[in-house]
């Protein structure tokens, strides 16, 4: 599809074109009894750029670790450019052109850009010529792909997509033919994430081969040429982008058909249920990130908070729930001033009516180290259903965290479990049975499907609805905007510790949300400030 | 107090401050690599002993030197294996490090002595001889330069001349060259290191030895400089004044200097002050002037210097798998 003989010309081993970038044949990967990749092939034409598709735990980054050199294949050959090579490590893959963004950058934090690209690419004992070199090179690469950034700001004090940019420079100082970007548009708002794919197209047009691992199935139709997917370790398919749809792509990661869309009738909002009334929160260096916050829930509706990752969203669940305490504000449940002070704060706001579903299940919803029955009534644990006085019940708390069990189809089905054993979206919902079981007034759920699977998704989002309908008032803080539109029956956008807009999830566009997200439009939203050609969901 | 009493005040902030200074400086390369040293005492400690047991079997100074910096680099060596390729607590193996360094020499010295622990007094040419700089003397009838050039700065131990001039050669290093650029890289985020495709393992030996050597270098002076000989626990918590002096300076070798010399400056007011009759509060014990250093180090770190961040994956062992 491209020109190939211009493309030979820029390969730095001239070695006979092949039409591959990449083949991968027969590679098994296994740590301790998990078989992470089981005999996968696949093959990655140059100047493309290929999506890999799969749950979590699918065994894509594993896949493309082995391709970086970061983990050793146990087994299967690599060919890059058509010839084999053994990768030993990630300094072998650099040197046959392959570049990898990973999820979390890796980038040292307080030092400038210049110093994290040049960072392992010296050319000399003395750093002077080498910055100087770099500086040059990242003036040529701006131009070339439009990768503008400042040499000498410092990594901590830029945003997270020019972090992204640096990542990517970095890759391409060391002369990376082949990108690899793991997950690149989590931590991205979608203006962000824009960006970042024209970067990618501009790449793929100057003859570079781009591999892109997501899940999100949007990202996956709007910029690939080909994509493969990946179902628990195993590849199950390779198909051109332009020949398949995101429902026969979530059938293929799953194994089964999904409803991608959720299903929900109209909300009927009863009386007010949470107030939150000029809340100050601050974290734990005393710096606010919630700097005067007001909205209410009402009863039978979703309450959904935009955002990007960081701008206060954590802090306001954390002290909605007791967790954090409020520097100055009123938070009311059911009328009643709630005080979250103090260490206690968090058991006094479960007494009063207020579930809470931890943004991270297995930082604050859960003692992974325990049986699954003692998750299930953590927190609970002084209802008299559970014992009396001092001595816990133990076959009653088995009882019903069995019952829950069965209730929330989580498997494996066995209450002695460890915790830690089960799957990330069999945890979630251990840790949502329980307090959607609790019968609260109020639930608080934050970030409800991060690192869930496609499967228990679905499950989750219908029990929330089903919360909704029976009358609870829910708030819902999530990253993921595509959750926050299709659950929601009103968004509110986070910027900075502030409300910046609330939206209808049935007109407002993505477009619109991003700006807010990006904290570019003020109180009001101009409803023409979308920018058009943007909205792969309309 | 005339000038000769505040320059020989100075001269001996100089002496006292260069075996907290050296023994800071490697403190700072070992932590900057992301490996915490609290076993500085130790090593320094084994490293006086090793220079005074060789000084006074051969009679050299120099041979000693090497000795003291050969035994710092084994213990060193000891730390590294164990917290960089064991994964050990680097707390853990640094406390284990300063008892074997103290039971170590103490034991062997009684056995090999037979004088409580100490070494034989050295023989001549055993210890370091002071140097005069060219025209010391010459100068000295200058006013207030002279003095200055001829009691402060000149007629001290080689060992003071080179902590001193570690501390320009370690700012080079650290921020001019390659090495020291994977050295603070290192120390903060070792991941980004290793998919850079560099070693985390051999860069953080590579710290943890350089500290053996100015450990060793720092025990050195101790025993066949500074002093005559090795005695038992000799370094008297100058390791951890040091580790101190290097968390008021925020990893930073200029201000490492600085800390040092303002804490080698107690010291040296400690001595000065003992037995002297001060307005209000007349003679005040020994012991409280001597533990005047140390009091000040406690409050100094407690209240002055804000927050101290150190290197961010100081004390985190590396482990590439998952």
């Amino acid at each position: 599809m491209a020109d190939t003989s211009q493309e030979q010309a820029r390969q730095p081993f001239g070695a006979a074109a092949s039409e591959w970038a990449i083949e991968l044949s027969g590679i098994n990967k296994s740590f301790g009894p998990v078989r992470a990749n089981k005999n996968i092939d696949l093959k990655v034409r140059r100047g493309t750029i290929h999506g890999i598709v799969g749950e979590n735990g699918a065994g894509k980054s594993t896949l493309m670790s082995i391709l970086y050199g970061f983990y050793h294949a146990d087994s299967g050959e690599i060919r890059v450019n058509g010839a084999p090579h053994a990768i030993t490590d990630s300094r072998h893959a650099l040197a046959l052109g392959i570049g990898m963004v990973h999820q979390h950058f890796m980038l040292v934090d307080n030092f400038s850009i210049l110093e994290n690209v040049v960072l392992g690419a010296e050319d000399s004992a003395l750093l002077g010529p080498s910055l100087a070199k770099a500086r040059g090179a990242l003036k040529r690469l701006a131009q070339d792909y439009r990768l503008e950034v400042a040499p000498d700001a410092i990594v901590e004090d830029v945003s997270v997509g020019t972090q992204q940019r640096v990542e990517i420079l970095k890759a391409l100082y060391r002369g990376a033919e082949v990108l690899i970007l793991d997950e690149p548009t989590g931590v991205l708002t979608p203006a962000e994430a824009g960006d970042l794919f024209r970067v990618l197209q501009t790449l793929r047009d100057e003859g570079k081969t781009v591999i892109l691992i997501t899940h999100k199935l949007r990202e996956i139709m709007a910029i690939t040429d080909s994509v493969s997917v990946m179902r628990q370790g195993e590849m199950v398919a390779t198909l051109e982008t332009s020949d398949t749809s995101p429902e026969q792509l979530a059938e293929l990661m799953v194994g089964r058909r999904v409803l991608l869309r959720v299903e929900k009738g109209p909300a009927t909002p009863g009386k007010v249920m949470l107030e939150v009334e000029d809340l100050v929160v601050t974290d734990d260096f005393g710096t606010p990130r919630v700097k005067g916050v007001n909205f209410a829930v009402r009863a039978g509706e979703i309450v959904g908070i935009a955002g990007v990752a960081g701008n206060g969203q954590s802090e306001l669940l954390e002290s909605i729930s007791g967790m954090r305490d409020q520097k100055s504000g009123v938070v009311k449940l059911n009328g009643n001033p709630m005080s979250t002070l103090g260490d206690d704060g968090a058991h006094r706001a479960r007494l009063a009516g207020l579930a809470h579903v931890p943004e991270d299940r297995q930082r604050m919803g859960l003692v992974i180290a325990f049986e699954q029955w003692e998750n299930s009534i953590l927190g609970y644990q002084d209802q008299p259903a559970y014992g009396k006085g001092m001595v816990l019940d133990i076959n009653a708390a088995r009882a019903a965290a069995a019952e829950r069990m069965k209730k929330y189809d989580i498997r494996p089905a066995n209450v002695r479990l460890k915790t830690a054993s089960f799957s990330g979206g069999n945890q979630q919902k251990i840790v949502l049975a329980r307090e959607m079981e609790s019968d609260p007034g109020v639930l608080v759920v934050g970030q409800p499907t991060r690192g869930v699977d496609i499967g228990a998704i679905e499950f989750i989002h219908n029990q929330i609805i089903k919360m909704r309908d029976a009358g609870k008032a829910i708030l819902l803080v999530s990253v993921e905007l595509d959750e926050i539109r299709s659950l929601s029956d009103r968004i509110l956008v986070m910027f900075d510790g502030h409300i910046v807009g609330e939206a209808d999830p049935a007109t407002a566009t993505e477009g619109e949300l991003g700006l807010l997200m990006a904290g570019i439009v003020g109180k009001e939203a101009a409803p023409t400030a979308g920018p058009a050609g943007r909205e792969p969901n309309a | 107090m005339d000038i000769f009493a505040v320059l020989s005040l100075l001269d001996a902030t100089i002496r006292l401050t260069t075996p907290l200074l050296l023994a800071c400086l490697a403190g700072l390369y070992c932590e900057r690599s992301g490996v915490f040293n609290i076993g500085l005492e130790g090593k320094m400690l084994a490293g006086a002993f090793g220079a005074a047991v060789v000084a006074a079997l051969t009679g050299s100074a120099w041979l000693g030197m090497l000795a003291g910096v050969g035994v710092g680099v084994a213990f060193a060596l000891i730390h590294g294996i164990a917290s960089i390729t064991l994964k050990g607590n680097q707390i853990i193996s640094g406390v284990a490090i300063n008892f074997l360094a103290a039971g170590l020499t103490t034991l062997l010295g009684q056995s090999w002595f037979r004088q409580g622990g100490r070494t034989p007094a050295l023989p001549q040419g055993g210890r370091f001889a002071p140097i005069e700089l060219p025209f010391a003397s010459e100068l000295a009838g200058i006013p207030i330069l002279g003095p200055i050039y001829s009691e402060l700065v000149s007629g001290h131990y080689i060992l003071v001349y080179i902590a001193f001039l570690m501390v320009p050669l370690t700012f080079f290093v650290l921020y001019r060259t390659r090495f020291g650029l994977r050295l603070r890289a290192v120390g903060e985020n070792p991941k980004a290191v290793d998919t850079a495709g560099i070693s985390v393992t051999l860069l953080r030996y590579q710290a943890v030895l350089i500290a053996g050597v100015l450990c060793g270098l720092a025990g050195a002076y101790l025993s066949i400089a500074q002093g005559s000989g090795f005695g038992n626990n000799m370094t008297a918590g100058k390791g951890f004044i040091a580790l101190a002096a290097l968390i008021f300076a925020k990893w930073r070798p200029v201000p490492a200097m600085f800390a040092c010399l303002l804490f080698g400056f107690l010291d040296a007011m400690q001595i000065r002050l003992q037995g002297v009759d001060l307005p209000v509060i007349g003679q005040v014990p020994v012991q409280a002037i001597q533990a005047l250093p140390y009091v000040l180090t406690v409050v100094l770190l407690a209240g002055f210097i804000g927050k101290a961040v150190g290197p961010r994956a100081g004390g985190v062992p590396y482990t590439k798998e998952r």
